[in-house]
């Protein structure tokens, strides 16, 4: 590979493509051609960056300049003024929220200067569709020490050290389920990955097999030799076709580079993948049913035990890992499990990779050291609430976690201190939420969720998160009686308390949260017949206050069926015959004069 | 084999699934592969094809149905020439794509998991498609439209004919 003097690391995750990084990208080559630069400038594309909000976003090296929402028609001048004459593009870079300050350095940013690049440590820097690179960052190396060095005990050992615990919702911990399969005897074993991503607002798995499929493939390497598995499953959502394209490719040059096969490294040790595309059934990321959809049956749980270490997959010893907590494997054999463990709390050790997105400034994907607080992941990193409103509350942990509200943000990110609060800390989902969302109707999003993705298996999940959407659908729509209030507090307890699988014990978790936090929500839904929030259209009278109507007219401009009469200088008038009740206007008045 | 009689199956795409058949026989776990790849073929499931299937794979046909109708990707009805996608994940609810659907609803006099009489559009709720960052986020066949509005839905799925 030739020396260059500049690489642009140029974003090609789905949040950029979608954004138009491959228009830019072809304009930005043929540009670099023209001007003769090929043998001094290199375009990369890489995984996805992790501030999806302003992309596509790109990053010069060595120099660490980071520039966002590129377009095509930017490349001549950034090309002329960047490339060739060395001086940043100052309307290209990033505008801080909350100093409003252009900054150039990736560095100097606060939605990564806070963060800590551990499982995300690649993305960005290198290319994912080529092993060379990862190898180049000491790719592998782990899986080398592990495979060349070290006996699954010292591996095990590695990772009970580390702390490490599941990243895909429980939190347990990696090392001793590893010890369990290990010691199960049996001439198959099989390691699977769960790249099942279903909660609703996490994406961080998606990412890193976009921009770092090696990383996972290392890990399980590395989780087979410990526990002896031959044969290993990648489980991977088929809503995601760009990382199963790169995971497809990187296994293809695993196997070429002999870390995938027979005698791995020369080990005598023989491991071989394949990627398994699921069918769309939300439950599936539960770790019986993700066994069941693999053997192709409905993707139903079983009772727990057996446990997948003993018995799983075609009746096999089992071990399943989150994507997340794969991609630490590596880097933990690599430089020790103390050192993984020398960052976090107590009882939560290490990184955890988080999605920020809804009302927030600084929507993407970050990873913090554990023990951060949730208050400095929203307002530093998440450069605070947009459009000057308020906060509300932060929802954690995807349909089966809670929402926090404002006097609680100082907790910490753990384990522990996040279910003290009645939250959980799930996949790693933080849903950010303004004084504009009513949160009756959150729970009801949640329910309907839940009672959706039921398997049906068994009675308390099946039947009770029905019972339990149909009284919020009632509260919703201003039929709420007041014994509905006590009635969800009940059927929540049974469904916690009976239900078969982690679906439905957690599913009432939204309900019980807001209803904990947020009960004046409910009591004016209730009693008063009023949605606070004003997004439950039953409860609205569609009526303009002339008070506070400012005569703008948006509220017409955004009417689909002409139901709004307005002239200049006029208060606007709303025809409830033609109203189509599709809150058109709510959203677009910016003076809360419609009610 | 006897053939499949269906009047949406072409003797080329009996072949293709003859040879989808053919290579998942007796592999453990072949059914939702062997469906995915199936519904590639024609577009969607009819249950002649279901049958097919059950016989092919020398599984009971009660099992192909199951899988069928347990996993959201596959759907018995033919689907529209041109797939709306709806993000339903808490990112874009939050953000208000509940009043985009209502729109596209009214628009075309669909419903979620419907497809238009002329076969033009089927619209489908999807839940978190992983591009929270742009939410509210629409996604037409493979396209993905972020910071989609009420306002602007009609216009981009005017493109598509």
């Amino acid at each position: 590979m030739n020396q260059v003097r500049l690489e642009l690391m140029l974003c090609g995750g789905t949040g950029c493509r979608a954004s138009g990084s491959d228009p830019f990208k072809d304009a930005l080559a043929a540009e670099i051609t023209r001007r003769g630069l090929d043998d001094e400038v290199r375009v990369i594309e890489t995984g996805c960056n992790g501030f999806c909000a302003v992309g596509p976003v790109m990053l010069v090296l060595p120099e660490d300049v980071f520039y966002q929402k590129l377009r095509p028609e930017h490349v001549a001048e950034l090309v002329e003024e960047h490339i060739i004459k060395g001086r940043v593009v100052e309307k290209l870079l990033h505008k801080d929220p909350v100093s409003k300050k252009r900054i150039p350095l990736m560095h100097d940013i606060p939605f990564f200067s806070n963060q800590m690049f551990w499982a995300m440590r690649n993305k960005g820097y290198i290319d994912p569709e080529k092993i060379d690179e990862y190898i180049a960052r000491d790719g592998y190396f782990g899986a080398a020490r592990a495979l060349t060095e070290m006996t699954p005990e010292e591996i095990i050992e590695e990772v009970k050290i580390s702390g490490l615990r599941g990243r895909g919702g429980a939190g347990f911990p990696a090392g001793v389920k590893w010890d369990f399969a290990s010691r199960a005897k049996s001439d198959t074993k099989y390691a699977l990955c769960n790249a099942d991503e279903g909660d609703p607002g996490a994406f961080m798995d998606r990412s890193i097999l976009e921009a770092d499929p090696h990383a996972v493939l290392e890990g399980m390497i590395i989780c087979a030799r410990a526990i002896g598995a031959s044969q290993g499953y990648i489980y991977c959502r088929t809503e995601y076709p760009l990382a199963l394209e790169r995971l497809d490719l990187a296994i293809n040059q695993a196997r070429e580079y002999g870390l995938l096969g027979k005698d791995i490294l020369g080990s005598g040790f023989d491991f071989d993948l394949e990627i398994y595309q699921g069918a769309g059934a939300f439950v599936c990321g539960e770790e019986t049913a993700l066994m069941r959809s693999i053997e192709g049956k409905r993707g139903m749980p079983r009772p727990r035990p057996p446990f997948p270490a003993h018995k799983g997959l075609f009746n096999q010893p089992t071990v399943l890992n989150n994507v997340e907590t794969l991609a630490n494997i590596g880097q933990i054999i690599l430089h020790g499990g103390e050192h993984y463990a020398s960052v976090g709390t107590e009882t939560s050790k290490g990184t955890k990779v988080f999605a920020i997105s809804g009302d927030v400034n600084n929507i993407g994907l970050v990873e913090v050291p554990m023990g951060i607080s949730l208050r400095k992941m929203i307002y530093e990193i998440g450069g605070g609430i947009p459009k000057k409103r308020k906060f509300k509350a932060v929802q954690l942990g995807g349909p089966s976690g809670g929402c926090v509200p404002e006097h609680l943000l100082d907790t910490t990110v753990d384990f522990e201190e996040i279910a003290k609060v009645g939250a959980i800390m799930g996949s790693g989902g933080v849903i950010v939420m303004d004084d504009q969302t009513c949160m009756v109707d959150m729970a009801r999003f949640f329910m309907d969720f839940i009672q959706e993705e039921s398997c049906g298996k068994c009675t308390p999940c099946r039947e009770g998160t029905r019972r339990i959407l149909q009284i919020i659908d009632r509260i919703c729509e201003g039929k709420g009686v007041p014994e509905d209030i006590k009635i969800l507090e009940e059927l929540s307890s049974v469904i916690k308390s009976s239900s078969l699988c982690g679906l439905g014990q957690t599913a009432p978790n939204p309900v019980l949260s807001t209803l904990q936090y947020f009960r004046d929500e409910y009591d004016a839904h209730v009693y008063e017949k009023r949605c606070p929030a004003k997004r439950c259209a039953a409860l609205l009278e569609f009526k303009v206050d002339t008070e506070k109507c400012t005569k703008c007219g948006l509220c017409y401009k955004a009417c689909p069926v002409d139901a709004v009469t307005w002239k200049k200088k006029e208060v606007a008038v709303i025809d409830v015959e033609k109203c189509i009740q599709c809150l058109s206007c709510f959203s677009a008045c910016k003076f809360d004069a419609i009610d | 084999m006897a053939k499949l009689d269906h009047p949406e199956i072409t003797p080329e795409m009996n072949a293709t699934i003859d040879d989808i058949i053919a290579r998942h026989i007796n592999a453990p776990g072949a059914v939702i592969p062997v469906l995915r790849m199936c519904q590639d073929v024609v577009g969607y499931l009819p249950v002649e094809l279901i049958d097919y299937i059950s016989k092919g794979l020398n599984i009971p046909k009660s099992d192909v149905y199951g899988v069928t109708t347990f996993y959201s990707l596959f759907s018995l009805t033919p689907k529209g020439r041109h797939k709306i996608r709806v993000c339903l994940g808490t990112a874009c609810y939050v953000k208000g794509i509940k009043e985009v659907m209502h729109r596209i609803g009214n628009q075309y006099k669909i419903d979620d998991g419907e497809t238009t009489e002329d076969r033009r559009f089927s619209l489908e709720a999807v839940r978190c498609v992983g591009a929270c960052g742009l939410a509210p986020v629409l996604v037409v066949n493979q396209d993905t439209y972020g910071d989609i509005t009420p306002e602007k839905v009609i216009g981009v799925l005017e493109n598509y004919e």
